[in-house]
């Protein structure tokens, strides 16, 4: 089976690589110079360097309610040119001009906890699922649906995408589609779908598939094309062992779906998983880059590159090699762990992290991300300018 | 008789001849003639062409857009556009004029040199306002029905998307900068969170401020209270904006017209010289300014000019005077029957149903179109008359049903003339507001307000079926509860009747062209149709959708308790209303407590009284209302 993520440094990613190795080796003969201490100390830190691939690093400058933000728990975050938005557990907050500005229930909110957003990019719409319903903020307008007063199969909705003139939302009692041109709602549940249970937990959509994470019952996909439902599961369909390894959907439970470049990636509670439509490569903390396999979302770059957010931190995974962002499990300090292709772990030296470990979403704003935690937002300010980590 | 007196009288033949010649209308008898072919023209709106040389007129009725030598008045040519076109603007360099055909969603493309329509482009549904950017890139159009601003690429008409806008999206405005596009929206927006109290809760409008260069909204201007918002218009510096609305005050009983108890008809300025934006009355005691639609600012800023189709007339206010009110009255004025005084320095009487208007460059003419005259008003600005009103071609007499439609529109026979029908039933159609009439009591039987379009042959009317037709229904009920002023004679009613009988539903725009249901619709319709439940059982012909709502309107007219009464109301018997452009009328329910379709049976149908429904799934009930929408 071909295997993928794991491939070899192309050359040209290489040639960085290999002048820094040259530019320390001199630094290493000037050392010699120096004190014995010195040079056993800079020796130390050259190897460390030497080895370790060149990952994004960030400094963070995190959002708590102690700066402006309405609820520390922040379930998802989404970037909007210059405005940030992020959905709490006691509303929607929108950072622009340096300011909060937050939205609840008495705005129109469907409800006060904000589980996922997404942004209608022709329009700068944005879409937000809630504990209570689906809400439209347009301009400053909240438009509120709910199953009881629109289409929508249920009020608990856990994940919004939207492509074109169709907002796919995933719910507690299966997906819906609305139509912004008819207005018409079709409901996607075991009736017309291979779905196994209803409660999908999060959609991707593009022009060609859609994906739902569904919990308990894999990933659905929908060939736009033919109308045509999928159905990928988890071979073994073992809750706590993978006994086949690489050759499919990692586990059932599914958290979070990113299609990109034609390549599927699913977040579950027992690992990660890519598929370019005909292989699948499983990520679990064992053998890759994962500081856990309790991944709460991820997101595609492209076909090689993703963001992982687990409850032990942030994890970035290049194709080859993994960095990973948290304070410390142990003593809160930052961390930044880099684990090359080859298995080798660096800890590199930072002085700030994302607020908690618990990693809930992610979202990008040029080379700055933006991460929604359980105890603050955090926006990490890239520090280098090397291996964008946008498309 | 002396010279003089001679003379005297021959100037007033000469003058009356004039008048005959220039205000067919207004002279002759009405010609109570049914049958007749009505080719009315109904201009609707105007413009002038850069230059000035050329007026624009926008004939709703006889669907063409004339064009006239803009000094001496003579036609130079009829352009045919689409169904029933609402809307029309110049491109910023005057080379095309775009035409918004309301009833066939399609938009004309008038090359203004060739006076031909170059291009008929498909659009959103109910196409109303269209405005160009300023670098001739996109163009935006306002979708009545689906509330949105259309994107479209100016050059091919393709569309790139649709913005969010009020309810009843239909008019648009170019900032002078060509930085902003304003929209507006007749019907209010719907309620958000549901409280219980949402039939009872004042409307809610909006300017929707669109950035014209990124094409997305960036602002929404709240206007409180306000349903049935028309024309904005911006001073040419930019600093000042105006927009004429509808404020209903539907949340007391319909009771009081003596003392203004039904609408203000307002001015809302925004802008630089104001702040924040700020609503005034154009109303006083007796003059009210019903139905206000169209806005001019002179180039000068020193009038606002503002076309009041049911009062019939132009009421002009003084900025000056007015900027000087708001500033020493900051609060809120809308309710004070005296505070037009202080800016409304004149209340000109034109034609019937006036609607658009422009302002000739040098700013001395202001031509208004009165819609059920098909004649031009042409104002001197200087001295706030008429200078002469321009007759457009076409048939001088005037119909039954053209007569009935006068009626429908003046606010004539209300008491100080403060309402007509259309002021409730904005274009023939709703309002989208539920109201508390008098004759069921104070604060007793809150009704929604409903389509008029196709209840031809539908008695009884009223939502209790307690009128038996049409005459019974806008005569003595509307003259003794709404008027209270003066009473129709047997003719004007009868010509009104035949006025509301003839109106056809527009098309449905939930239907396939071919005819055919989606299979949603056709899942629906087997469920509307259904004669037995889910669990094999047989749902009793009462309780079945297309028993009380069989026939081709979808009213079988009988009268049912449907387990909607509420405390409020003196009669849970209803009788069951048409369905026929259901998808239009939000809120629903006699008293318009359902926000939405869903509504209905996910709230209010709790005992399967209004039809078996609590078997259904989710999206069962989604096809049923997937089909409801297409009848």
């Amino acid at each position: 089976m071909k295997k993928v993520g794991v491939a070899t440094i192309p050359d040209e990613e290489r040639q960085p690589q290999i002048l820094r190795l040259r530019l320390l080796q001199r630094a290493q003969q000037t050392s010699l110079r120096m004190t014995l201490v010195v040079g056993v100390l800079l020796a130390i830190t050259q190897a460390a360097l030497a080895v370790a691939p060149e990952m994004p690093r960030f400094r963070f400058e995190n959002f708590t309610t102690a700066n402006g933000l309405p609820d520390n728990h922040v379930f998802a975050v989404l970037v909007d040119g210059d405005r940030i938005w992020a959905g709490t557990d006691n509303g929607l907050a929108v950072y622009e001009n340096h300011a909060w500005k937050t939205y609840t229930t008495g705005d129109g909110l469907a409800h006060r906890a904000v589980l996922s957003l997404a942004l209608d990019k022709r329009t700068g719409d944005v879409w937000a699922g809630t504990m209570g319903g689906l809400s439209r903020i347009s301009g400053g307008r909240i438009d509120s649906f709910t199953q009881l007063n629109s289409g929508l199969s249920n009020d608990v909705v856990y994940g919004v995408s939207v492509e074109g003139e169709n907002v796919w939302i995933a719910t507690a009692a299966g997906g819906c589609r609305l139509d912004l041109h008819t207005n018409e709602w079709s409901l996607y549940n075991e009736r017309n779908t291979p779905m196994g249970e209803i409660w999908t937990y999060a959609v991707s959509a593009t022009p060609t598939k859609v994906y739902y994470g569904v919990w308990g019952s894999g990933v659905l996909e929908l060939d736009r094309k033919t109308g045509r439902w999928d159905r990928y599961d988890d071979p073994d369909g073992e809750n706590e062992l993978v006994l086949f390894k690489d050759q499919g959907l990692i586990h059932e439970i599914v958290t979070s779906v990113s299609y990109v470049d034609n390549i599927l990636w699913a977040a579950t509670y027992f690992g990660d998983s890519r598929y370019d439509g005909r292989y699948w490569h499983n990520f679990l903390k064992k053998d890759s880059g994962l500081p856990s396999n309790f991944t709460n979302q991820v997101k595609g770059i492209d076909a090689n590159r993703a963001w992982f957010c687990t409850d032990k931190g942030l994890a970035y995974f290049d194709g080859a090699n993994w960095a990973v962002y948290t304070p410390s499990l142990e003593d809160g300090k930052p961390q930044m762990t880099v684990r090359d292709s080859d298995g080798k772990v660096t800890q590199v030296v930072v002085s700030t992290a994302p607020a908690h470990n618990y990693i809930l979403g992610i979202d990008f704003q040029g080379e700055d991300i933006w991460v929604a935690t359980a105890k603050g937002l955090s926006h990490g300010i890239r520090q280098t300018t090397k291996g964008a980590i946008q498309k | 008789m002396n010279y003089f007196l001679k003379a005297g009288m021959m100037v007033g033949l000469a003058g009356l001849a004039a008048l005959a010649l220039f205000c067919p209308a207004m002279i002759r008898p009405v010609r109570a003639n049914a049958g007749e072919d009505e080719n009315y023209a109904s201009p609707l709106e105007v413009l002038l062409s850069p230059d000035g040389a050329r007026l624009f007129v926008l004939c709703q009725q006889s669907e063409e857009v004339r064009v006239l030598d803009a000094a001496t008045y003579a036609v130079i040519k009829n352009i045919a556009v689409g169904r029933v076109p609402r809307g029309f603007s110049l491109s910023p360099d005057g080379k095309r004029l775009f035409v918004t055909n309301s009833w066939d969603d399609t938009l004309s493309v008038i090359d203004t040199s060739a006076l031909e329509v170059t291009a008929t482009w498909t659009v959103g549904a109910e196409p109303s306002g269209v405005v160009e950017d300023r670098d001739g890139k996109k163009l935006f159009v306002a979708n009545r029905i689906s509330g949105d601003v259309a994107v479209l690429d100016a050059q091919t008409g393709v569309e790139e998307k649709r913005l969010l806008a009020g309810r009843g999206s239909s008019y648009l405005t170019l900032s002078p900068d060509g930085s902003r596009i304003y929209a507006t929206h007749v019907y209010p927006n719907v309620t958000g969170r549901r409280t219980g109290f949402e039939n009872r809760m004042a409307p809610e409008s909006e300017i929707t401020v669109i950035d014209a260069a990124r094409a997305v909204v960036v602002d929404r201007m709240p206007l409180h209270g306000m349903a049935g918002v028309f024309h904005v218009a911006f001073s040419s510096d930019g600093r000042l904006g105006a927009v004429a609305a509808y404020h209903p005050k539907n949340l007391v009983p319909l009771a009081h017209l003596e003392h203004g108890g039904a609408f203000a008809y307002t001015l809302t300025v925004f802008g630089a010289d104001v702040g924040r934006p700020v609503e005034v009355p154009l109303d006083e005691l007796e003059r009210y300014a019903s139905q206000p639609f169209g806005v001019a600012i002179a180039a000068d800023k020193s009038h606002i000019y503002v076309t009041c189709g049911g009062s019939e007339m132009v009421t002009v206010v003084d900025v000056r005077r007015l900027l000087v009110y708001i500033h020493a009255h900051p609060g809120i004025s809308v309710q004070d029957l005296a505070a037009s005084g202080n800016y409304v320095v004149a209340r000109i009487a034109v034609g019937k149903n006036p609607r658009g208007l422009t302002l000739t460059r040098d700013g001395r003419r202001l031509l208004v179109a009165n819609r059920l005259d098909d004649s031009i008003s042409v104002i001197d600005t200087r001295t706030n008359r008429v200078a002469s009103t321009i007759a457009l071609a076409g048939l001088k007499t005037v119909s039954v049903k053209r007569h009935g439609e006068q009626t429908f529109y003046t606010s004539h026979y209300s008491f100080q003339g403060q309402i007509g029908c259309a002021s409730c039933h904005i274009d023939s159609t709703f309002d989208g507001l539920t109201w508390n009439l008098e004759p069921d009591g104070f604060g007793r039987s809150i009704v929604d307000n409903k389509l008029l379009e196709g209840i031809k042959d539908t008695e009884p009317y009223k939502w209790t079926g307690t009128n038996p037709n049409i005459p019974t229904e806008c005569g003595p009920r509307t003259e003794k509860y709404f008027w209270r002023s003066e009473n129709y004679d047997g003719v004007t009613l009868s010509n009104l009747a035949v006025y509301v009988r003839s109106l056809e539903p527009r098309p449905n725009r939930w239907r396939l062209i071919d005819g055919e249901l989606t299979p949603a619709q056709e899942r629906g319709k087997a469920i509307f149709e259904r004669a037995v439940d889910k669990f094999k059982k047989p749902i009793p012909e009462y309780n079945r959708c297309s028993y009380c709502h069989s026939g081709p309107k979808g009213t079988s007219q009988k009268i049912f308790d449907v387990g909607t009464r509420k405390p409020s109301d003196n009669t849970g018997l209803l009788k069951a209303p048409m369905l026929t452009n259901i998808a239009l009328t939000a809120p629903y329910l006699h008293d318009g407590s359902a926000r939405s379709l869903e509504e209905i049976w996910t709230i209010f149908n709790p005992d399967d009284k209004h039809g078996r429904t609590n078997d259904l799934t989710k999206d069962e009930l989604n096809d049923l209302i997937e089909y409801l929408r297409t009848r």
